[in-house]
């Protein structure tokens, strides 16, 4: 696996050459230092719909313990990015990948990897909140269940609190565990996807437009929160709200039209892009 | 601040003058309320024409049906003499249930009516009640030998003719031989019914026996229990082949040029004409693998072949219909397809599955060509106790009794017509009631 490793980065340092589509910014994996290796190294993802291409040679490293988040106009590809963080993209018909992500040292693309395992050690939370028409209490405790990662009743009512605590749901919903998640207002039922994902307990927490639905105080709420998780979890944020980008993220990665334009630090990419086109995009003035 | 500003900017434009636009879009407006209008009385028409079909056909139904409900019975006295049942005094349940109760009814005729002479007036006489006293008297004597040597009151019912004259289905003003009951007869049963002694009972028969060649003795219990036997076959392998089928096609298959095939047999197969199954039934079941004829399995068999189709379609259509976003959540946390389909997909599709299958069910029920195939339109008396008896369906029944020539049978076939349809009502209302327990709100 050390050899994949070393193998895809020299791979890296090669195609960084001064070709005008190659995406601007630190070599990928060096920002917090050699020594920490990368969570996620993507290497030349491309996906295709059918016959239309929808990500051009993807290259992202994502850290460990951060909060990388993907921003860039409608329909460039962030979604699609995502999902192939979780192997999501194998559920639609007609999806075609190439390229490699490697998760902790394993391409997750390879034959030996079981998409089950995958998706228990990365959670996912969509942009529209998808409750389960079931208790709220079912709602978190469905992941644990399957998984046996709670050994009996008393385990799992532990699990399910801390998670929604977490969540920064349990205070409104603990008098009604046992109603169904479905019945919660918008914002809650966000939260409640979301302790859902934190209830197993992953590795990495993947989030679509998590905030598109809500109103500013739970939007904040849901910052505060990914704040918090970034201290156990690795985060992925896709985002339509640039500054939300720069507030909850430590790196950023600009998207356009399915072609990377820029990653590196968030700080630097709002402070002194490197593309002018991610200048006019963070400015407002496209996208 | 902003949002407080908006409508106030707002508003002057609204209490402008009518722009051209908004007085064009007023004069659209009453072209699209007549449209409207319109409609809606095309719709009202509609429903009423449907409304009034069906009023239609349940008064004819239940108007040609509802006496046979009812039998028309004589009060007879009859001694039930100890040398004439159980002339050893054994009382050997076998000599009881086969005495000569007939005899006993004869008798007491002749005790009421003593003028009678003639074998053919005696005869006409004795016709007047039907076989199903013997059968009466025989249970009634059997369940109490104690009653053997005294004199009792019973009730028997009157054959046929004589109940389709009481009730009026016989017409008295036209000519003798143009009518089935004679004048003579019209006497006695007249005389009877003055001195209170004829009486409709509660057809309690129709509920309880097998078809017979008589009439007053023909019920549809025999039927009844056919029906429901084959249709216990026709869910027990339709409803787990066509929900597999469906959760298959539906949530595994690959989609390519095989599934789509199937796909499209599977919506041909839909459309094929019942009796076509009868023939494949009739191919497969009865000679090849020479299943017996008549039974409940094989006509399951043919039944459930016919529905699987529509539960197939029903179920796939029930599948689709759950958001992608379920499927998709399920995914996420990490759940196999087989548990996302089986905790989350196919509960959300379970009252649209349901629905589906009643609804082939009733149709099922209903179904008579298929079964003819398969010889379920044999005569047959005795009530079947399983699958591989020989037994007929209600349909079958009502076909049946509407090819009979005698009038009793007009009545029969309208009451059988009416437990068919309580039946269907009834998985209707059970396909609602289903859906509305199971649905989810959204
Ligand atoms: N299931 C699909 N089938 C076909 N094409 C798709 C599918 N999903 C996405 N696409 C296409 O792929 C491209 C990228 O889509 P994606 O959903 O990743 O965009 P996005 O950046 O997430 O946009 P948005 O911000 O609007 O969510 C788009 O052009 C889209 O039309
Ligand atoms: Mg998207």
């Amino acid at each position: 696996m050390d050899e994949a490793m070393t193998g895809m980065n020299e791979e890296v340092g090669l195609s960084f050459g001064a070709d005008d589509s190659e995406p601007l910014g630190q070599t990928p994996g060096s920002a917090s230092g050699a020594e920490t290796p990368a969570k996620f190294v993507s290497r030349g993802v491309d996906v295709f719909y059918g016959a239309k291409q929808a990500l051009f040679s993807i290259d992202i490293d994502i850290m460990p313990n951060e909060v990388t988040a993907l921003i860039g106009p409608s329909g460039c590809g962030k979604s699609t990015f995502l999902r192939c963080l979780n192997r999501m993209n194998d559920i639609i018909d007609g999806c075609r990948f190439s390229g490699s992500i490697v998760l902790d040292g394993e391409d997750i693309y390879a034959r030996a990897i079981d998409v089950v395992h995958l998706r228990a050690r990365v959670g996912m939370v969509f942009q529209k909140p998808n409750p389960f028409p079931k208790s709220v209490y079912e709602n978190v405790a469905y992941g644990p269940r399957i998984h046996g990662l709670a050994s009996s009743t008393a385990d799992m009512d532990e699990v399910v609190r801390t998670s929604l605590e977490r969540a920064g749901l349990w205070e409104e919903v603990k008098d009604r565990l046992h109603e169904p998640g479905t019945g919660l207002s918008g914002g809650q039922q966000q939260r409640l996807c979301i302790a859902r994902a934190i209830a197993v307990e992953p590795e990495v927490i993947l989030m679509d437009e998590p905030c598109s639905a809500l109103d500013p105080i739970a939007t904040a709420r849901i910052e505060e929160l990914i704040d918090e998780l970034r201290t156990n979890y690795t985060i992925v944020i896709v985002t339509h709200n640039v500054q939300q980008a720069a507030r909850v993220s430590q790196r950023t990665a600009f998207f356009h039209l399915g072609k990377l334009i820029e990653f590196g630090d968030t700080d630097q990419i709002f402070t002194n892009p490197r593309a002018e086109r991610t200048r006019d995009y963070i400015t407002g003035r496209f996208g | 601040m902003s949002n407080a500003a908006s409508p106030a900017a707002a508003a002057p434009r609204l209490a402008a003058a009518p722009t051209p636009t908004s007085v064009r879009v007023k004069a659209s407006l009453t072209r699209r309320y007549r449209a409207e209008r319109r409609f809606r009385a095309y719709g009202i028409v509609a429903i009423l024409v449907a409304l009034g079909f069906l009023v239609l056909l349940f008064s004819s139904i239940i108007g040609n049906g509802y006496s046979a409900f009812w039998q028309a019975s004589l009060r007879l006295d009859i001694t039930l003499d100890a040398t004439a049942i159980d002339p050893d005094g054994t009382r050997d349940p076998d000599t009881l249930a086969t005495a000569d109760y007939a005899g006993l009814i004869r008798e007491a005729l002749s005790k009421r009516f003593p003028g009678v002479s003639g074998r053919d007036a005696r005869r006409k006489l004795f016709g007047l009640v039907s076989q199903g006293g013997t059968y009466d008297l025989a249970r009634m004597v059997s369940a109490d030998p104690g009653l053997i040597g005294r004199t009792i009151s019973v009730w028997l019912p009157l054959s046929d003719d004589a109940d389709m004259l009481i009730k009026g289905h016989i017409p008295r003003d036209v000519a003798e031989a143009e009518r089935r009951v004679s004048d003579q007869e019209i006497v006695w049963l007249d005389e009877l019914a003055a001195k209170g002694d004829v009486e409709k009972k509660f057809n309690v028969r129709f509920f309880t026996n097998g078809d017979s060649r008589e009439p007053e003795l023909a019920g549809i219990w025999g039927a009844t229990v056919g029906s429901l036997l084959t249709m216990l076959v026709t869910i027990a392998i339709s409803f787990p082949l066509g929900v597999a089928s469906a959760v298959y096609l539906e949530e595994f298959a690959r989609k390519n040029r095989w599934t789509d095939l199937i796909e499209v047999n599977i919506n041909n197969l839909a459309a094929v004409p019942s009796i076509v199954f009868g023939l494949l039934g009739l191919a497969v079941f009865l000679n090849f693998f020479g299943l017996p004829r008549s039974a409940p399995l094989v006509g399951g068999l043919v039944l459930a072949i016919m529905t699987l189709p529509t539960i197939i379609i029903a179920g796939r259509a029930a599948l689709t219909s759950v958001p992608p976003s379920i499927r998709e959540a399920a995914y996420g946390l990490g759940a196999s397809p087989v548990q996302a389909v089986f905790h989350h997909v196919l509960p959300l599709a379970m009252p649209g599955m349901l629905t589906g299958a009643i609804i082939g069910m009733a149709r099922a029920l209903g179904e008579t060509a298929p079964l003819l195939m398969i010889g379920m339109v044999a005569f047959i008396v005795d009530i079947p106790h399983g699958f591989r008896d020989p037994a007929t369906v209600l349909p079958v029944q009502v076909y049946l009794w509407a090819d009979s020539p005698e009038r009793a049978f007009v009545e029969k076939t309208s009451a059988a017509i009416m437990v068919l349809l309580a039946f269907l009502i009834v998985m209707n209302a059970a396909a609602v009631y289903l859906r509305k327990k199971f649905e989810v709100r959204w």
